[in-house]
C-alpha cells in the first residue's frame, strides 16, 4: 500500500497565560515573548502514516489532542514541530492562512462533529455543498448544478432537500451534508471528526455504511476520530490510541481490541459497554490525567493513574516501539502480550 | 413488596404553535425500593419527558392529562407545589444530563451541595461547609476541602459529574433518576461514573431510574429495561430476557443497530422509518406500527396492557416469539 499522508514528529504547544495578573503577563512579554510562557503541550512528537485507501482512527478521551492533532494534519492551524507530508510533499512549512488558497487543500477534507454547527445557518444545503466548489474548483453555473446534485445523490440526499436550510434538516440529513461538501472536491483525505456522535444509532448505522460505501467507491482514505471504540472496530483497519499529546498504542484495530497492550488502552476498552457481556468490568482509572502545561519530558504521560507505574515509569519516557503489528509506548508491554503471539 | 415509584398510564400533551404533540401516552412502569431501572430509546421516544412530569418540572407547555406516579403514598402528579417541594430533594432526586450546564456557575461547588443539605438534609448553618466537604469526599474527589471552594468552571466534566451526584445524594433520597449521567464523558470517566452511583446506590437502599440512549450501558447496569418508542413503553422485562430474548420489533431492530452486536458494518441492520409524527390527530395505535416489519390486522386495535404481576410486557400484537431475526453474534474481547 503506498503512503499517502505521512507525519512525523509533529507538535502543537500553546502558550499559556498560567493564571498569572495583568502586570507579571506584561513584564512576561516585554522581558521575552511568547517563548518564554508556560505551554500546554497539546500534541507532542506524533508520527504516523495513513496509506491510500486505508481507514485510520484515532481514539483518546477529552483533552488528549486529538482535535488539535486533526487540525494540524487538516492544515488548519500551525504546527510548532514537525513536518506534514501529503504524497510527498511537505505541507507544514506552509503557513494555514496561505494553505487555505493551496492547490493541495482540496486534497484533505474534513468532516466536522455536529453539521448542525458546523454548516452556516445562511446558507442552504445547496449552498454549503456548492461553497468548496467554488473556491477550490472554480465551477460556475450549469456545471456546478450538475455537481452538487451529483454529489447529494451520492450521499442519499434527496435533491428536493437542496433548497432547505440546516434547521429544516434532519440530524442525519444534516450529517449527508456535512459529508457531501467534503467529498465534493474529491479529497484524498478525508478526516472525519466524530461524525456520528449526536446521532441516534438507527440514524449512526445508516451513516457508517454511507462512509463505508463511499470509501469504497472512490478509494479515498478515512482518518475517523471517535471516542466510541465499538464504531472505530467496524470501520477502521487500523487504530492510532493518543494519551495526553502522546500515541501510546497503534495497530490492526482487532488487535489492539482484542489485546490491548498499553495500560491505558486496556483502561480505555474495559470502560465500554458490551451489549452481550453485562458484566462490569472492574479495570477502572483513579484520579485526572497530568497537567498537559510543560509536562516533565522524562516522566510517562499516564504515570499517576497507571495501575502499574514503577519507578522507571518515572524517570524514562516510554518511547513507542515496534511489538509485532503493534507500537506501544510502555515499557512493560511484552508482560500483556498473549502467550501465543510472543511465539510467533 | 411496595414499589418506591409506580407510575401508571401517564399521558403528558404539549401544546405548540403547530399543534399538541401527543408527547407521552398512557406510560406505566415501576421500579422497586433499592432497584435499577433503565429507560432506554431514541431521542423523542419520551424518556426525559416522562422523568420530567415526575419531578414536576414539565415545561409549562406541558400539561399531564393521565395519570399517577405514586411515590409512597402521595401521587406526584396531582401533588401541590409545597407537597413536590418537601419531596424534591428530600424524597428524591435528580441528576442532569449536563452536569455544567445545571451547577451554578457563580457559586463554589462546596455551597451549593450545603445548600441541600440546610434545605433538606436537616443540617445547621454552621455545619453545613463540613458537611459538605464530606460530601465531596464520598464521591470520589481528591483534596475535597480546597474543591469545595471552586466553581464548576474550575473542574473537569467528570468532577462536575460527581458534584452533581453529591448535591442529588446529599439528603439521602429513597430515589434517584439520572438523565444520561454520562452522555459527553469519556468512556473511562463514564465507567467510573456509574460505579459510583451503582455504589451509592447500594449503599443507600435506593431506587435508581437510570435513562439512557446506550443499550449496552444500560444492560451493564440495570435490573430491568424499559423501552420507549414516540411516548409509548414497547417492552419492559429483565435485562437478560431483553437481550437474549426481545419480543417487541422496535428492540429487536434496536439491539441490531447497535455497532456493538456486529462483527461488520454490512451485519448493521438500519431501522425502517422515522418516528412518527406526534402532532397528527390520526396516530395509530401502535404508534410503532407504520415502521413495523411485523404489522397484521390486529395491530388496529388498542395496544395490549399489561396484566398485574407481568415479568416481561410486551406493547405488540403479533410480537416475535423466539430470537429469529437476530442470531446472537459473540462478540470480540
Amino acid at each position: 500500500m503506498s503512503v499517502l499522508l505521512d507525519i512525523a514528529d509533529v507538535a502543537k504547544r500553546f502558550p499559556v497565560s498560567g493564571g498569572a495578573g495583568r502586570l507579571t503577563r506584561l513584564k512576561r512579554r516585554i522581558s521575552g515573548g511568547p517563548e518564554n510562557l508556560p505551554k500546554v503541550h497539546a500534541v507532542d512528537d506524533v508520527s504516523f502514516v495513513i496509506g491510500k485507501g486505508e481507514t485510520v482512527g484515532l481514539v483518546g478521551e477529552s483533552g488528549c489532542g486529538k482535535s488539535t492533532l486533526v487540525r494540524a494534519l487538516t492544515r488548519l492551524i500551525d504546527v510548532s514541530d514537525g513536518s506534514i507530508k501529503l504524497g510527498g510533499r511537505e505541507l507544514a512549512l506552509k503557513p494555514a492562512r496561505v494553505f487555505a488558497r493551496d492547490r493541495d487543500r482540496a486534497r484533505i477534507q474534513m468532516v466536522f462533529q455536529d453539521a448542525g454547527d458546523s454548516i452556516n445557518p445562511r446558507f442552504t444545503a445547496f449552498a454549503a455543498i456548492a461553497d468548496p466548489l467554488r473556491r477550490l474548483r472554480g465551477l460556475r453555473g450549469e456545471a456546478l448544478r450538475h455537481r452538487v446534485e451529483t454529489v447529494a445523490d451520492q450521499c442519499g440526499l434527496p435533491l428536493q432537500l437542496l433548497t432547505r436550510f440546516p434547521h429544516q434538516l434532519s440530524g442525519g440529513q444534516r450529517a449527508r451534508v456535512g459529508i457531501a461538501r467534503a467529498i465534493a472536491v474529491e479529497p484524498d483525505l478525508l478526516v472525519l471528526d466524530e461524525p456520528t456522535a449526536a446521532l441516534d444509532v438507527s440514524v449512526q448505522v445508516v451513516i457508517l455504511q454511507l462512509l463505508q460505501r463511499l470509501r469504497q467507491e472512490s478509494g479515498m482514505s478515512y482518518l475517523f476520530v471517535s471516542h466510541d471504540l465499538s464504531v472505530v472496530r467496524l470501520l477502521c483497519d487500523r487504530v492510532l490510541v493518543m494519551y495526553l499529546g502522546k500515541i501510546v498504542e497503534s495497530g490492526p484495530a482487532g488487535q489492539v481490541f482484542e489485546h490491548p497492550l498499553h495500560p491505558y488502552t486496556q483502561a480505555l476498552v474495559a470502560a465500554v459497554p458490551r451489549l452481550h457481556d453485562t458484566t462490569a468490568k472492574r479495570l477502572r482509572l483513579s484520579g485526572e490525567p497530568m497537567s498537559p502545561i510543560d509536562p516533565d519530558a522524562n516522566v510517562c504521560r499516564f504515570y499517576g493513574r497507571c495501575p502499574r507505574g514503577t519507578e522507571l515509569c518515572k524517570t524514562a519516557m516510554p518511547t513507542l516501539r515496534r511489538l509485532g503489528a503493534r507500537e506501544v509506548a510502555c515499557h512493560f508491554a511484552e508482560d500483556y502480550l498473549p502467550q501465543a503471539q510472543i511465539a510467533s | 413488596m411496595t414499589p418506591a415509584l409506580a407510575v401508571e398510564g401517564l399521558s403528558v400533551e404539549f401544546r405548540t404553535r403547530s399543534g399538541v404533540v401527543r408527547a407521552l401516552d398512557n406510560v406505566s412502569f415501576s421500579v422497586g425500593k433499592g432497584e435499577t431501572i433503565a429507560l432506554v430509546g431514541e431521542s423523542g421516544s419520551g424518556k426525559s419527558v416522562t422523568a420530567y412530569a415526575v419531578m414536576g418540572i414539565l415545561d409549562p407547555a406541558g400539561r399531564v392529562t393521565t395519570g399517577r406516579a405514586m411515590l409512597g403514598d402521595l401521587d406526584l402528579l396531582s401533588a401541590t407545589p409545597g407537597e413536590f417541594a418537601e419531596v424534591r430533594g428530600r424524597k428524591m432526586a435528580m441528576i442532569f444530563q449536563n452536569p455544567r450546564t445545571a451547577l451554578n456557575p457563580i457559586r463554589p461547588v462546596g455551597r451549593q451541595i450545603g445548600d441541600v443539605l440546610i434545605r433538606h438534609g436537616n443540617v445547621s448553618r454552621r455545619a453545613a461547609p463540613a458537611q459538605a466537604v464530606e460530601m465531596l469526599r464520598a464521591v470520589g474527589i481528591t483534596d475535597p476541602a480546597r474543591r469545595a471552594r471552586a466553581y464548576p468552571f474550575e473542574m473537569s466534566g467528570g468532577m462536575c459529574q460527581r458534584v452533581m451526584i453529591a448535591i442529588a445524594l446529599a439528603a439521602k433520597p429513597s430515589l434517584l433518576i439520572a438523565d444520561e449521567p454520562t452522555t459527553g464523558l469519556d468512556v473511562t470517566t463514564q465507567a467510573v461514573i456509574m460505579d459510583l452511583v451503582s455504589d451509592l446506590a447500594k449503599e443507600l437502599g435506593m431506587a435508581t431510574i437510570f435513562i439512557t440512549h446506550d443499550l449496552a450501558l444500560a444492560g451493564q447496569r440495570a435490573a430491568r429495561i424499559v423501552v420507549m418508542h414516540a411516548g409509548h413503553v414497547v417492552e419492559s422485562t429483565p435485562t437478560g430476557e431483553l437481550f437474549a430474548n426481545p419480543r417487541h420489533p422496535y428492540t429487536a431492530e434496536l439491539i441490531a443497530a447497535t455497532p456493538d452486536s456486529a462483527q461488520n458494518l454490512d451485519e448493521l441492520a438500519a431501522i425502517r422509518g422515522a418516528l412518527p409524527d406526534l402532532r397528527r390527530a390520526d396516530l395509530p395505535p401502535c404508534r410503532y406500527s407504520e415502521r413495523c416489519p411485523r404489522k397484521i390486522a390486529a395491530c388496529a386495535q388498542p395496544l395490549p396492557q399489561a396484566a398485574p404481576g407481568t415479568v416481561h410486557f410486551t406493547a405488540c400484537w403479533n410480537p416475535m416469539t423466539e430470537r429469529a431475526a437476530i442470531a446472537p453474534k459473540v462478540s470480540a474481547a
